[in-house]
């Protein structure tokens, strides 16, 4: 039984124990019609259901992580095991491959080894699956038969039901805390594994950046995973092709769209604006490598530069800057209509006219909040991956020419990572270190620009 | 009396006055460009990818017409499964049948430009009316890829001048692709489909919304209305909002560092990429429900703590369904974002060629964004027109969800 059954079986086993409690209660509450009881018969049965639910679901997810690999020991312990590969990437694919037959996700086995090993994990899987639902029933057992006794007139059900809800709830708010955590942590840990075999000074001040998947693990040439290219094509992309098209086209909207435009045009272009936002970044990153990077090419080749590439920094520059022009919109429209009006008023009455008022009065005013609003748009900008995958190429140029192909951190991520390395290589791992980077990088972004809002806003005020 | 020149208006002054009006029009001028161009860009996105993908639900189709009579083929018996039927119906040398009357009606170079698979689609015709068995029918049987460029005018010249003279014949011709939307991924671009990864994203969104829903539904609660305001609650409160811009890559990183290391067994199941994608869009659930909740006057609260009901009686009965239709916006939202995610998913290994649909949770699987990347690397000139295709399946979807959470902005949301 997978655990997803063994949930259904839960949800079913709260269930019965809620209907079970309710009528306990109920039936107390009329044998004793003049005495109130304590709580109302919902949360008695609440209280049985909780106790059912909340240590079932628990198990089971333990359950699922620990099962598979008490499974796999009961495999090797079978006498068929005994002719497998001592260890490493062919006994893996084996045993993975067996799996998914025993499982029955596959017909067949690429490894015929694989054929010897079905029997033992089928034997295996279903005894293993037998343990687990009897736990879940032992448990559920236990643990509702356990409440249900506590069900008495006089027992205050309510007011545990309701700190248990107070738990719950706190834990799900513990869950963005965790999940930090967890990013810092696994980033960190392969990130010093990294630097376990390439030095921090050749990461990041190198110029060259070709690390070799194949190469001895043991033994990397650090002169190779320099991400200094790395770095500058993500913020010559980001931070200065996408910004030089999406700073102007998303103050301009904005401006004209909270200062000129007929509330019937903002109510029409105020969603196209948004939608442009909603579109996935892979038809962005689609549109660049078909319609634009083309066209820059042909451009180029028509005034007479030949080595333009197919892909090239500006394709995916400027779609990204097309991509983030919403975002930077939305941020100044919201930093100009914080202004207050008497500016703008008296502004105008001194007989500025409106292009005057806003160049000189409101977007002055407004500065602090557009200048965060730019920050998070080249954090998002140089987070962005699927367009620099799709349209920005591999090559990591360390140049200024915008028609040649260049990397960006993100894209090596992704190489890195879907590449054909094993998982414990400095290449793979790199990945790691230049997610920690951008991590740290976005991170101190978002920080600055939150500060530079909260440190202005109050002077209006 | 004469009408003189107030001593301001002076030449200069209407000069500069005209100057400065002439700046005015420029500025209201480029803003209504930099508007213009924005939508444009929307518009020209929505119209290469139509045009593209309107050629990704045809595809070149051959017409063959089978004498069942002289075929001397039984059809298997009822009951039989579908794979079963289809193998007994190989047996029979259904495929040598097809290929004989392609010959006869295509000519030996047509029928080679039949696709290898075409046998498939006779044979589920016959499964699904046996009775065409004792006849003529005309099958409509999918051509090679290269005979498809031949007749969209690419390809060698012998191609193009086959298709043409077959096209001429009333043989071939693009016909509607219905099965595009049921068939999955595959090696030739004329028998691809999207549904595995259609299948693929609506289990993987599933899990999403299972998971990210609850979570930042209760997060948003405890943060808005139980919270003490202390050092902790501003720790999940700052990581919160970091999470928010977190890029979306690193979670992928978290999912292969954390999730996988966890369930070595799952790579690209949609459990994992759910897992994934929900921790990228709890943030977001939470922030917008944090609103909405905030947006529930006082009144309404005292009022309920003033006839007696506890705490969690007044958020659970009162606060949380009048907030709840701004939370669903806000949760529709980020799904919507969840849908449209690639980065994450290739990190944790939903790249896979995966033929056919997910049988559940833990199958491997690939989603429609991934799709729509993995096509978009194809060499075949006919996966150009079926990834416009897909990317035109995916805005639908965006754009009903989006249309769902405007329709719940505007009919349930109150202005208090």
């Amino acid at each position: 039984m997978s655990p997803a059954i063994l949930l259904v079986l839960a949800l079913g086993l709260g269930l019965a124990g809620w209907l079970a409690a309710r009528a306990r209660a109920w039936a107390f509450k009329r044998d004793n019609s003049a005495k109130r009881i304590a709580a109302l018969p919902t949360y008695h049965a609440w209280y049985v259901a909780l106790w059912i639910v909340i240590p079932v679901v628990v198990f089971i997810g333990l359950w699922s992580v620990i099962a598979p690999q008490l499974v796999t020991q009961a495999v090797l312990a079978a006498p068929a095991a005994a002719d497998l590969p001592t260890f490493g990437f062919q006994r893996d694919a084996i045993l993975s491959d067996a799996r998914s037959v025993a499982m029955g996700d596959t017909v067949g086995v690429f490894n015929q080894a694989a054929n010897a090993l079905v029997e033992p994990y089928r034997a295996a899987i279903s005894r293993y699956n037998m343990i687990g639902a009897l736990c879940t029933l032992v448990i559920a057992f236990l643990t509702g038969v356990w409440a249900f006794l506590r069900v008495k007139p006089n027992f205050t059900a309510r007011t545990r039901v309701e700190r248990a809800v107070m738990v719950i709830l706190l834990l799900a708010s513990l869950v963005a805390i965790l999940t930090t955590l967890g990013i810092v942590v696994s980033l960190v840990f392969e990130t010093v594994r990294f630097f376990g075999a390439v030095s921090p000074i050749d990461f990041l001040f190198g110029t060259h950046w070709g690390p070799d998947p194949m190469s001895n693990p043991d033994n990397p040439d650090g002169t190779r995973y320099g991400a200094i290219p790395l770095f500058w094509g993500t913020i010559y992309i980001g931070a200065i092709i996408a910004m030089i098209v999406a700073i102007p086209l998303g103050l301009m909207s904005a401006i004209y769209l909270t200062q000129y435009a007929s509330p019937r045009t903002r109510a029409w272009i105020k969603p196209a604006l948004e939608v442009l936002a909603g579109v996935p970044t892979v038809v962005y990153g689609y549109f660049a490598a078909l319609t634009v990077a083309p066209a820059i090419r042909d451009l180029a080749f028509s005034v007479g530069l030949t080595n333009a590439s197919n892909e090239s920094a500006l394709a995916a520059g400027l779609v990204m800057g097309i991509m983030i022009i919403p975002f930077v919109s939305s941020m100044a429209d919201d930093s100009i209509a914080a202004v207050p009006q008497a500016l703008r008023d008296g502004s105008l009455a001194m007989g500025a006219t409106t292009s005057e008022t806003i160049r000189q009065v409101l977007v002055p005013a407004a500065l602090p909040g557009i200048v965060a609003g730019i920050m998070l748009a080249v954090s998002r900008a140089i987070g962005e991956t699927m367009i620099v995958v799709m349209a920005a190429g591999a090559a990591a140029n360390l140049t200024g020419n915008p028609l040649e192909a260049m990397t960006t951190v993100t894209f090596q991520i992704v190489a890195m990572l879907t590449g054909e390395g094993s998982f414990d290589h400095p290449a793979t791992l790199s990945a790691f270190a230049l997610g920690f980077v951008l991590f740290i990088v976005t991170l101190g972004l978002n920080f600055i620009a939150l500060s530079v809002v909260k440190r202005f806003r109050e002077v209006y005020d | 009396m004469t009408e003189q020149a107030a001593p301001t208006r002076t030449d200069k002054f209407e000069a500069r006055l005209k100057r400065r009006y002439a700046a005015e029009r420029r500025f209201k001028m480029a803003g209504l460009g930099a508007v213009l161009f924005s939508v444009g860009v929307l518009l020209f996105l929505l119209v290469t990818m139509s045009i593209n993908g309107i050629g990704g639900f045809q595809r070149a189709e051959l017409s063959v017409p089978i004498d069942f009579t002289q075929a001397g083929l039984s059809a298997a018996p009822a009951g039989l499964s579908q794979p079963s039927a289809v193998q007994s119906l190989q047996a029979q040398g259904l495929p040598q049948v097809v290929e004989y009357f392609a010959e006869e009606s295509l000519g030996k170079a047509g029928a080679d430009q039949l696709s290898d698979n075409a046998w498939r689609t006779v044979a589920d015709q016959i499964i699904t009316n046996p009775a065409i068995l004792r006849g003529t029918e005309e099958f409509s049987l999918a051509a090679s890829p290269k005979l498809a460029g031949g007749l969209g005018g690419e390809g060698s010249a012998e191609m193009q001048s086959l298709a043409a003279d077959l096209a001429a014949q009333g043989k071939l011709e693009n016909r509607l692709d219905l099965g595009f939307l049921t068939r999955s991924d595959a090696t030739n671009s004329q028998m691809v489909g999207i549904w595995g990864a259609l299948k693929g994203s609506i289990l993987t969104m599933l899990v999403t919304l299972l998971l990210a829903f609850p979570i930042g539904v209760m997060a948003a609660l405890y943060l808005e209305e139980y919270a003490p305001k202390n050092r902790w609650t501003d720790v999940i409160e700052v990581s919160i909002n970091n999470l928010a811009a977190v890029p979306s890559i690193i979670f992928g990183l978290l999912g292969l560092a954390v999730f996988l290391a966890l369930f070595p067994n799952m790579r690209s199941a949609p459990l994992i990429g759910g897992m994934t994608l929900a921790l990228m869009t709890m943030p977001v659930i939470v922030i917008s429900g944090r609103n909405a909740i905030k947006a529930v006057p006082q009144s309404i609260r005292d009022g309920a703590l003033a006839i007696g009901a506890s705490q969690v009686q007044v958020v659970f009965h009162h606060v949380l369904p009048l907030a709840l239709p701004g939370i669903l916006t806000g949760t529709i939202i980020g799904m919507a974002r969840a849908l449209g995610e690639t980065a994450p998913l290739l990190m944790i290994g939903m790249r896979a060629f995966v033929a056919t649909p997910p049988a559940g949770f833990t199958s491997p699987a690939t989603v429609l964004p991934v799709q729509i990347f993995l096509w978009s690397d194809e060499i075949d000139r006919g996966f150009v027109e079926r990834t416009s295709a897909a990317i035109i399946v995916l805005l639908v979807f965006l754009l009903l969800m989006n249309g769902i959470a405007i329709y719940l902005r505007n009919r349930f949301e109150k202005k208090w």
